[in-house]
């Protein structure tokens, strides 16, 4: 379980998040979705303890992530917006030695790699190394890496970026797999993926919650395209601009949103 | 503890496979080897000059230890002054521009044992790099007959000062994310350790006696004259407890800031 309370962060005078608020469920995947320069991977980063709210809280299944930082870490497995390789390693030592950071038992090393590396499809590269991979590959060790200690709560920044089709399918399925009595958090810019694979859905724009909504409770024939579009307009802040376009959405034939902005 | 042998295991591994490390080493030990080939042949040429204008009590004050260890150990403190910012520039810069940070920071590991682990790795390449400067020693140990003793105390002296550098390199690298910033600021201090006693010589006082008591090479001198002082030995320890600290609470502060 996520719980986010009222987090501020401020850089200097600029407020990167403004009060922010939610809770994700033991088992649910929460999307967790908002224009560029929104404020998610500050969020996330507050989230995972990498760094602390200038206000708020944050609770990893009831662990305080600031005064409990320890504990709470141990729970978490993290992907950040760029995967954390050390482009000079092999796959393989890679993930044996974030798995004994990890905290992941001596005895028990191996058969966490061993899955992982299954799992995400990474055993005919194992033995590379990590700076000579493709972006797609470097992304599913980011996710193997996030995994290895299976962990209660993921917090996932951006999981299917730079991957093919088939790829982002592949992940897609392992995300919807894994979850069941994990906590997820997965940032996105790819609204289908929500609406297949998550439960919940919080929108944030400007550092501002904007919607925080179980996907069964949006209304039927609404898109979640669209339900976007309206959340972030709401705010009056980005009049005419476009969501990031999709595979899938030019595949759908939606060809709207093309129209300049106005102001120019 | 485990986290520390994890973190350490895993930076030694590096140091292997990067050039910069290989860089560091055959340049100390290149130079090294250059500057014992010119002590050398320089001791030769007095010891065949007196021979030649038959002074035979002159001849016993020409000592191995004195005339070529002594200058050679103060030659190489000058190399790694040089080459030491090189070697540990990119241990916490590099991790903070690649993003692997944040893995370090979000895995339950406290900042110390980070610091710990990462310093381990370093000093262990250090000391390797200083014991494999014994092959002058021992050259000479084969040809001659050199002091033991007096060689030990300037190689000990030698790995302190070393050690002390990997931890002043280890502070400025952790204030950055530019590995170039890391390097001057630390070479910078370096050369600030070398030469803080200058003022000193002019005038005595309490503060020249402070500021020669914080110089380097003032402890590195007593050492390989073949001295092993404790409070030499503390100094350095402090050198390198010191800049362990602030590189702990630099690290940590990522938490608060």
């Amino acid at each position: 379980m996520i719980e986010v309370k009222n987090l501020t962060k401020s850089y200097g005078n600029f407020v990167a998040v403004k009060g922010i608020s939610f809770k994700a469920e033991r088992g649910q995947i929460l999307g967790f979705l908002g224009p560029n320069g929104a404020g998610k991977t500050t969020t996330m980063r507050i989230i995972t303890g990498f760094m602390p709210a200038t206000s708020g809280t944050v609770e990893i299944d009831g662990l305080d992530i600031f005064t409990n930082s320890l504990e709470a870490r141990r729970r978490i497995g993290y992907l950040p917006e760029t995967p954390p390789l050390y482009s000079d390693m092999r796959v393989e030592s890679y993930l044996r030695f974030v798995a004994k950071l990890r905290g992941v038992k001596r005895s028990a090393v191996d058969g966490a790699v061993d899955h992982v590396v299954t799992v995400c499809g990474l055993t005919e590269m194992a033995n590379r190394i990590c700076g000579q991979l493709s972006k797609g590959y470097r992304q599913r060790v980011g996710v193997a890496q996030a995994l290895i200690h299976d962990p209660p709560v993921l917090v996932l920044d951006e999981p299917t970026i730079g991957l093919d089709p088939r790829q982002i399918h592949e992940i897609r399925e392992l995300i919807r797999g894994l979850s069941g009595e994990r906590t997820i958090v997965l940032s996105t810019h790819i609204l289908p993926e929500v609406s297949q694979i998550c439960d919940k859905v919080v929108i944030i724009n400007d550092g501002r919650v904007v919607l925080e909504e179980k996907i069964t409770e949006i209304p039927a024939g609404t898109s979640l395209e669209e339900v976007f579009l309206h959340a972030i307009a709401r705010e009056g802040h980005v009049e005419g601009a476009s969501p990031e376009e999709t595979l899938e959405e030019v595949g759908a034939g939606h060809s709207g949103q093309q129209t300049p902005p106005e102001n120019q | 503890m485990r986290n520390t042998f994890t973190i350490a295991g895993k930076e030694l591994q590096g140091y292997f496979v990067q050039p910069v490390a290989y860089v560091v080493l055959t340049v100390f030990l290149l130079l090294g080897g250059w500057f014992f080939f010119a002590m050398l042949r320089q001791f030769d040429e007095m010891v065949q000059l007196i021979q030649m204008m038959g002074q035979a009590d002159q001849l016993k004050e020409m000592n191995l230890n004195t005339r070529v260890i002594d200058p050679l150990l103060h030659d190489l403190s000058i190399v790694l002054v040089i080459v030491m910012p090189a070697l540990t520039m990119r241990v916490f810069a590099e991790e903070k521009r690649t993003g692997t940070y944040e893995l370090l920071l979000t895995a339950p590991v406290r900042t110390g044992e980070i610091v710990a682990g990462k310093f381990l790795a370093a000093a262990s390449f250090t000391l390797i790099m200083v014991a494999l400067a014994w092959i002058f020693p021992l050259i000479l140990m084969i040809f001659g007959d050199p002091e033991v003793g007096v060689m030990f105390a300037g190689y000990l002296g030698l790995a302190l000062l070393a050690l002390s550098f990997v931890a002043v390199g280890l502070f400025t690298s952790s204030l950055t994310q530019n590995q170039i910033v890391a390097a001057i600021s630390s070479f910078g201090m370096l050369i600030l350790l070398y030469v803080i006693s200058w003022p000193a010589e002019a005038g005595g006082g309490m503060v020249s006696s402070v500021l020669s008591y914080l110089s380097l090479p003032e402890h590195f001198s007593t050492m390989t004259r073949g001295v092993i002082d404790t409070t030499d030995i503390v100094f350095f320890l402090s050198v390198i407890v010191l800049a362990l600290f602030l590189t702990q609470r630099s690290v940590e502060s990522a938490r608060w800031r």
